[in-house]
């Protein structure tokens, strides 16, 4: 669903992330504007590298301050996450935003038992009573869907499958009932019909809550199943952003179209894949002005591009960076411009 | 005469216990498993983490001992060292990996890394090996300033392809892609994939393509055998598997995948649930007593589904 | 988990077995025999012949060995010929030396080693953790007996604080008295010890401080809003102890054989001067005690590792 200006959740606004590598700071996310809803599940989709875990953690506050420049505004629920210390952060994460990670099984301490992990996020944020809490881990254990609950509780993290881990890891980020739930890759280590459980459990208590999701995923099938809301980036920057139905119906950027053709189809099976020409550009080489997509689609004249493109709206919450999208064409289909 | 010939594959593994260490019971990570692999044919093995596929590739090739059953290659058991020998077998079977990363030694040079099957096999000299090793580069669309390079200073996608170059290298009859792409980029996938069936169609190379995506599989494979707890469930073409599953479990599989059609989705939801539902209610008339796939039973000329014969009666019946 | 601990216990005898065949013969095949020179450098070849006849040193080997393990199992590892005591005395007494020193050095490596690995690990890269490296590589690079000739030199005969040599003062009355002697004499050994023996176990504990740190669960525990310095202490600390905890195991059984350096430079009458002696004066059967206990200590050392572990750490269960 989509909301009205009033009831913004979470508001990025001109955000830059950089790591320091070899004594000098480059952008690996560059001036992300980006809206978050009560409500509403939000994928942030690219592939390895574009910077979707960068600006998940960079909101969550987990980059080391020493090794990373961050500059922009990250406005959550009136208060400004950019400007808070170590000891600011530590009220709001697990407390409003909650994290669900890729790897279940590393994200969970080894020694200690699932009760504990999910108990340790109680005691930081709530008054509860080891009794109050141990009630709440069984609940929480059942909202996610696992059937023996103090079975479970007593285990150890090894002692469980992945599908299972992963329901521990949702129900430690769920525990305080935040109002943002930020997952990064939550199904990327799963099968195929344990991630689609999984992605109904999401789906399920973000209903119950009403919290907003920021869903970051490679996987295009995920995010058409799953999202309301898309925003896809190549190398650090948001070059579309639409509803689900507008990205995937009518995808307008030449990155979201090439990745779209790139995908194995039903009937694909006669056809070549098609191929995006070269490759992402490593940090250290991004080029600061210009369309950084355009390396890869060298057949598009230069003055289609823009000189520093921005974002531009083609229909209601529709919007593409650049300006070449209206005269892309793929290279076997008519007209081609070269 | 197949290919290969894959009959009745088992591997177990032991596990030990109890005060003297002795065998308590078995592992049964393949537990007998028969299917054929044809010339320049690709056949999919589909199933979950756990289910047997790439033990079953490996104990093709070689790399897993095989506890009972038979390979044939050209017809010959090939589990037999002699035959082995005899029809140049592992020169003619050869492997690519998911983990690219690891699967190349990572202080040899490209020239020395695709050389090394060269070098086991065929006695060329220094001229002639480095000609063929550029050859290979060029099949999988690599500059000659490769030869020189390690395999760190390549990205996935580039190192996948140096994979499949020292595999094709012998100039193989079948080769094994375990995962090979699922640690790859969307974009990246698409041109390992595209270079696989390039090179399919030039050497006529068969492959055994181990994936749990059946999104890749369906594009790559012409026959495909989905497997479930060390048995296969499945088996049949393209169309047979996509169009006309039979059993729960590929059922199952099928309607987890996502789909891209974001139109679709509450159908895709509620279909998904009503086959789990099903799933989780017949597990007795899919499953034997041990939670086990039933043996094979063939419904047509192609697919080949693991049911008991009174159930598929009463499916005909109602099917018509 | 006590069957499996019994059946380990078991398989160590044929081990055992093994191990004391070999030591004995290798023992045998070492050249010169116990009673030329140690006697009357003037005595005559036919009594050296007697003694060694009535000794038994003249029967085969097999048969030597099976009186020797026929003695064992009474308890009676044999007469040193060089201290002229039983053996099994010997042990008892030496060992007890030994054991004070090695707790006392233990207890002290671990005091200095623990919170240097985990302040360097923490402060990894910064100037604190500087420190820590330079003094983990000044000790490792200066051989350990150059370490004790110094200590002795400075704080025995310059400062004149502690004894230089044996395990107790003979002037030592009362059992107050005497435990403060004791202790005194292996303040010095044990410190040095201790001082020049962290190494290893600051440089590891450092490691798996760091590995901790950025292990993905700590991203967790952040995510769930607990400060870093709780999750220092539940979690970075505990996961990182493991392994090292694991490992005290061996090191205990390890410090009972001895250290031959300390006691020789402090004269400390513990069982790696014993051991040493032995060999020097072919004392065949301390020699054949001894590495047959320090076998045992091996054995019973890897098994206690995997007893802790199994302990401490819920992935591994002894089954």
């Amino acid at each position: 669903m989509l909301n009205n200006d009033s009831d913004k959740l979470l508001t990025i606004n001109d955000v830059s992330t950089a790591f320091k590598i070899n004594g000098k700071y480059y952008d690996a996310v560059s001036n992300v504007d980006l809206e978050v809803h009560p409500d509403e599940i939000l994928a942030i989709v690219g592939e390895s590298g574009c910077g979707k875990s960068t600006l998940a953690t960079t909101v969550m506050g987990l980059h080391d301050p020493s090794e990373t420049q961050i500059s922009g505004e990250i406005d959550f629920e009136g208060q400004d996450l950019a400007k808070l210390d170590e000891a600011g952060y530590d009220k709001i994460r697990g407390k409003k935003i909650g994290m669900i990670f890729q790897d279940p099984l590393s994200a969970l301490n080894p020694l200690k038992r699932v009760e504990d992990q999910i108990q340790e996020v109680l005691i930081y944020h709530t008054d509860m009573n080891s009794t109050q809490r141990h009630d709440r881990v069984i609940e929480l254990l059942n909202q996610v869907g696992i059937d023996n609950p103090e079975r479970t509780a007593h285990q150890f993290p090894h002692q469980l499958s992945g599908g299972m881990r992963q329901r521990i890891v949702i129900a430690i980020a769920i525990a305080c009932k935040p109002d943002l739930i930020i997952a990064d890759e939550p199904t990327t280590a799963l099968d195929v019909t344990i991630q689609a459980q999984i992605l109904d459990v999401l789906r399920d208590i973000q209903k119950e809550n009403h919290a907003g999701i920021i869903l970051i995923t490679h996987d295009l099938g995920v995010v058409a199943e799953t999202a309301d809301r898309v925003a896809v980036m190549y190398a650090g920057q948001i070059v579309e952003l639409g509803t689900a139905a507008q990205i995937f119906n009518e995808p307008k950027h030449p990155y979201t179209r090439s990745l779209l053709r790139s995908m194995p189809q039903r009937d694909t099976y006669n056809d070549e894949l098609y191929v995006i020409k070269g490759m992402v550009p490593s940090l250290q080489k991004m080029p600061t002005t210009g369309d950084r997509f355009a390396p890869r689609i060298p057949w598009v004249p230069a003055d289609a591009h823009e000189e520093n493109p921005t974002m531009h709206e083609v229909e209601d919450g529709h919007f593409v960076r650049c300006t070449c999208y209206k005269v892309f064409k793929f290279p076997d289909e008519e007209g081609i411009l070269s | 005469m197949s290919l290969i010939e894959v009959k009745n594959l088992k591997v177990h593994y032991p596990i030990r216990g109890g005060f003297f260490n002795r065998v308590v019971d078995n592992v049964k990570a393949v537990d007998g498993v028969s299917f054929s692999i044809e010339e320049g044919e690709t056949i999919g093995l589909v199933g979950e983490s756990g289910s047997g596929k790439s033990t079953t590739g490996k104990a093709i090739i070689g790399l897993e001992e095989i506890t009972s059953g038979s390979i044939l290659y050209k017809g010959k058991d090939v589990t037999k060292r002699t035959h082995r020998k005899q029809l140049k077998y592992d020169e003619a079977v050869q492997m690519i990996f998911q983990d690219s990363m690891s699967s190349l030694n990572p202080r040899k040079r490209i020239e020395d890394i695709i050389a090394e099957p060269l070098r086991n096999f065929e006695h060329l000299s220094k001229d002639e090996e480095k000609l063929r090793v550029l050859q290979l580069l060029d099949i999988v669309g690599l500059d000659p300033d490769a030869l020189y390079k390690y395999p760190h200073q390549f990205s996935g996608g580039q190192r996948q392809r140096i994979g499949v170059a020292r595999a094709v290298a012998t100039d193989p009859s079948l080769i094994i892609a375990d995962e090979p792409v699922s640690a790859l980029d969307l974009s990246v996938q698409a041109q390992v994939l595209n270079f696989m069936k390039k090179i399919q169609r030039e050497f006529n190379i068969s492959y055994l393509f181990i994936s749990h995506d059946l999104g890749v599989v369906r594009h790559m494979c012409d026959k495909i055998a989905i497997m479930h707890r060390g048995r296969l469930v499945e088996v049949g073409t393209r169309d047979d598997i996509y169009d006309n599953p039979q059993h729960i479990y590929t059922k199952r599989l099928l309607a987890a995948i996502p789909e891209t059609n974001v139109n679709n989705r509450e159908q895709n939801r509620e279909r998904r649930l009503k086959i789990e539902q099903e799933y989780q209610n017949e597990q007795s008339q899919y499953y034997d007593a041990d939670g086990l796939a039933f043996p094979l039973v063939q419904i047509s000329d192609t697919h080949f589904v693991a049911l008991p014969k009174e159930s598929l009666n009463k499916q005909g019946e109602v099917n018509g | 988990m006590w069957k499996t601990i019994l059946r380990r216990v078991l398989i160590m005898i044929p081990e055992l077995i093994v191990l004391s065949v070999l030591v004995f013969l290798l023992a045998k095949a070492m050249p010169g025999d116990p009673f030329t020179g140690s006697i009357n450098p003037k005595a005559d070849p036919a009594q050296i012949h007697h003694l060694m006849k009535i000794n038994g040193l003249y029967d085969p080997w097999y048969q030597q060995y099976w009186n020797w393990v026929v003695h064992l199992f009474h308890g009676d590892l044999g007469m040193s010929y060089e201290y002229q005591e039983p053996v099994m005395d010997l042990i008892k007494q030496r060992g007890a030396n030994t054991l004070w020193l090695a707790i006392f050095t233990m207890l002290l490596t671990y005091f200095i080693a623990l919170p240097l690995g985990i302040y360097a690990g923490r402060h990894e890269g910064k100037w604190q953790d500087t420190v820590v490296r330079v003094y983990t590589y000044v000790t490792m690079s200066i051989p350990f007996f150059v370490v004790l000739v110094i200590g002795i030199w400075i704080f025995g005969y310059g400062l004149n604080i502690f004894p230089t040599s044996g395990s107790v003062s003979s002037t030592a009355s009362g059992l107050g008295g005497t435990i403060l002697s004791r202790l005194g004499h292996i303040i010095l050994p044990g410190l040095l010890g201790a001082l020049f023996g962290t190494v290893n176990v600051v440089q590891y504990l450092r490691s798996e401080v760091i590995d901790a740190k950025h292990s993905d669960y700590v991203r967790t525990a952040r995510s769930k809003g607990v400060p870093m310095k709780d999750i220092y202490k539940h979690h970075i600390f505990r996961n990182s102890l493991l392994p090292i905890a694991a490992f005290a195991g061996y090191s205990i059984t390890g410090l009972l054989g001895g250290s031959i350096f300390t006691e020789m430079v402090f004269s400390y009458p513990g069982m790696g001067l014993l051991f040493l002696n032995a060999i020097n004066y072919r004392d065949y059967t301390v020699i054949t005690a001894l590495v047959l206990l320090y076998g045992f200590l091996n054995l019973l050392g890897t098994l206690l590792s995997d007893i802790i572990l199994s302990v401490v750490d819920p992935r591994v269960r002894i089954e």
